[in-house]
């Protein structure tokens, strides 16, 4: 990129390194992602729980 | 005076009302990490001049780095959280320890592998015994014992405490570690070719490096408060609150 | 207190003493472990001399590790640590001198049998005796930081894994330091710098660890 126009595959192929910076930025976008997903799974997961929790409890009272 | 702040402590320190401030803080972390990491990878990656002796390689760093300090960053917060958790019997703080463990590790994860892939250009091999590595794996360990612990322990209450004084144990242990580690790699110093010495800093490349700690961090921010909002759903869910919230969603 | 300390300390020594063949065990595996790296490796002088303090400091830690477990884990089960615990006396002084029984049983023998070891492991003579004061400054440690992670896992069955998980990585520094000074003092250097550095990481764990480990125990042990 010294000075000259930019040209995209000059920035992909990283001055030679390509495998190494893109490999290391791919995978802290996996690892946000990641981040970002799993608690969100997660929430869904304890959601779901409690309100089975609520509702066998609703089940137990009505049977008795 | 203190018996004010007190209770203005234990107010906002219950869960429900950490549930309900939360959920409003959440945006306002996500929305400027976001916009700073996008902004400090274009500066990173279009901006910052190549490095007269690393060439692009060097780019690695503004994710090396900042994942470096969060990890370390983390680890400290989660120690003090735990303490406070351990010494005021504040639950949420406990909380807040559980839910940074696995980001932390993450963090020192995302260190490590970035850490060697920029290793293997610098140093023609993909693992080094490098100081900085090498803390940052014990780091990584520290963290897995953690979160072993953590999960070894079926009382909640007990597993909170047990993890969080492992973790000012750990706390005090660390500089021993880190200088430790340094000296036994000034020793051998034969086996590094060259140190990860940050390029001689350039602003352009210095500007990419504090924007992408700080997007980091937010990050976190809003990431831990996510996680301890499913903590205390999960560990409140016997409470008449977390059933009615949880029946309008 | 001093009464319970010496009171403490003499009944786990005669409790050990009263199942004798357990008490080598982590002798026996100290010296097993050892072995192994010669017929791992190779039996050349050279070699085993180059890894020798680094083999030997290793395997004194994982026989540290494995023979924590009794540190605790029978008075928990048998209810003599809710006694303890119960008892008017300081738990910190109790905690001590229960360590202190733990080193006695193990590093200290790890000391007197580490100089059969160099010879196998062709430590040249002048290196014996850092060998054995390293292991004099770095055994209580071991023991008194493995205080801490037995008392956080006492109550988790089959601990074993977990237990070294967390503490390993905290042995670290104890291990370089120990290692190092052997392998300084096979070349005839000064050993002062280590020396002094294990004497103060002694220092800080004997001032430490047992506060620690006695919170712990308040922890996971009550019922």
């Amino acid at each position: 990129m010294n000075g000259s126009e930019f040209s995209w595959s000059e920035f992909l192929h990283m001055g030679g390194y390509a495998t190494f910076v893109w490999s290391s930025y791919g995978l802290a976008l996996v690892m946000v992602v990641f981040n970002i997903v799993s608690p969100m799974i997660e929430r869904k997961r304890v959601i779901a729980r409690v309100k089975r929790a609520i509702k066998r409890e609703a089940n137990s009272r009505q049977t008795s | 005076m203190f018996k004010r702040i007190w209770a203005w402590i234990q107010k906002f320190s219950s869960p429900k009302h950490f549930y309900r401030i939360s959920g409003k803080m959440i945006p306002w972390f996500a929305v400027p990490a976001a916009v700073l990491g996008v902004y400090a990878l274009y500066m990173g990656l279009f901006v910052a001049p190549t490095d007269y002796q690393q060439g692009e390689s060097y780019r690695i760093i503004f994710i090396h780095v900042p994942a470096a300090w969060m990890s370390m960053f983390i680890y400290m917060v989660m120690a003090v959280s735990a303490g406070i958790g351990l010494i005021w019997q504040i639950k949420l703080a406990d909380m807040i320890a559980a839910a940074s463990a696995p980001i932390g590790a993450w963090f020192a994860f995302l260190a490590l592998v970035t850490g060697s892939l920029w290793g293997k250009p610098m140093w023609g091999a993909y693992w080094v015994w490098d100081a900085r590595l090498t803390s940052e794996l014990i780091l990584l360990f520290l963290y897995f014992g953690y979160m072993a612990l953590q999960s070894a322990i079926e009382d909640q209450r007990t597993a909170d405490k047990a993890s969080g004084l492992l973790a000012i144990v750990g706390v005090v242990n660390i500089p021993i570690i880190h200088y430790s580690v340094e000296w036994w790699n000034t020793l051998h110093q034969g086996a590094t070719v060259a140190k990860f010495d940050k390029p001689s800093m350039h602003i352009d490349m210095l500007i990419p490096l504090l924007l992408m700690a700080i997007a980091a961090k937010l990050f976190y921010a809003a990431i831990v408060l996510i996680r301890a909002r499913n903590e205390v759903l999960y560990r409140e869910r016997n409470r008449q609150w977390v059933k009615e919230l949880v029946e309008k969603l | 207190m001093l009464k319970a300390f010496y009171h403490l300390l003499a009944r786990d020594l005669r409790l050990a003493f009263r199942s004798r063949h357990e008490l080598a065990n982590p002798l026996i595996f100290f010296v097993l472990v050892v072995t192994l790296f010669p017929l791992a490796v190779s039996p050349s002088a050279e070699v085993l001399r180059v890894m020798a303090p680094g083999v030997i400091w290793v395997s004194a830690l994982l026989s540290v590790l494995l023979s924590l477990d009794r540190l605790f884990k029978q008075d928990y089960e048998d209810g003599s640590l809710d006694q303890l615990m119960l008892s008017p006396n300081p738990l910190v002084i109790l905690v001590l001198a229960k360590v202190c029984a733990h080193w006695l049983l193990t590093g200290l023998p790890l000391v007197l049998v580490a100089p059969l070891l160099a010879m196998f492991m062709y430590v040249p003579d002048e290196a014996i005796g850092v060998l054995m004061l390293s292991l004099l400054l770095g055994t209580p440690v071991l023991s008194l930081v493995g205080a801490i992670g037995v008392s956080l896992t006492v109550a988790v069955n089959r601990g074993g894994v977990l237990l070294s998980l967390i503490i390993l990585p905290l042995y670290i520094p104890i291990l370089i330091f120990g290692a190092n000074a052997v392998d300084v003092a096979s070349d005839g250097m000064s050993v002062r710098g280590q020396m002094l550095f294990l004497g103060a990481v002694l220092a800080l764990a004997l001032s430490l660890a047992p506060l620690a480990t006695a919170v712990a125990l308040r922890i996971t042990a009550s019922r």
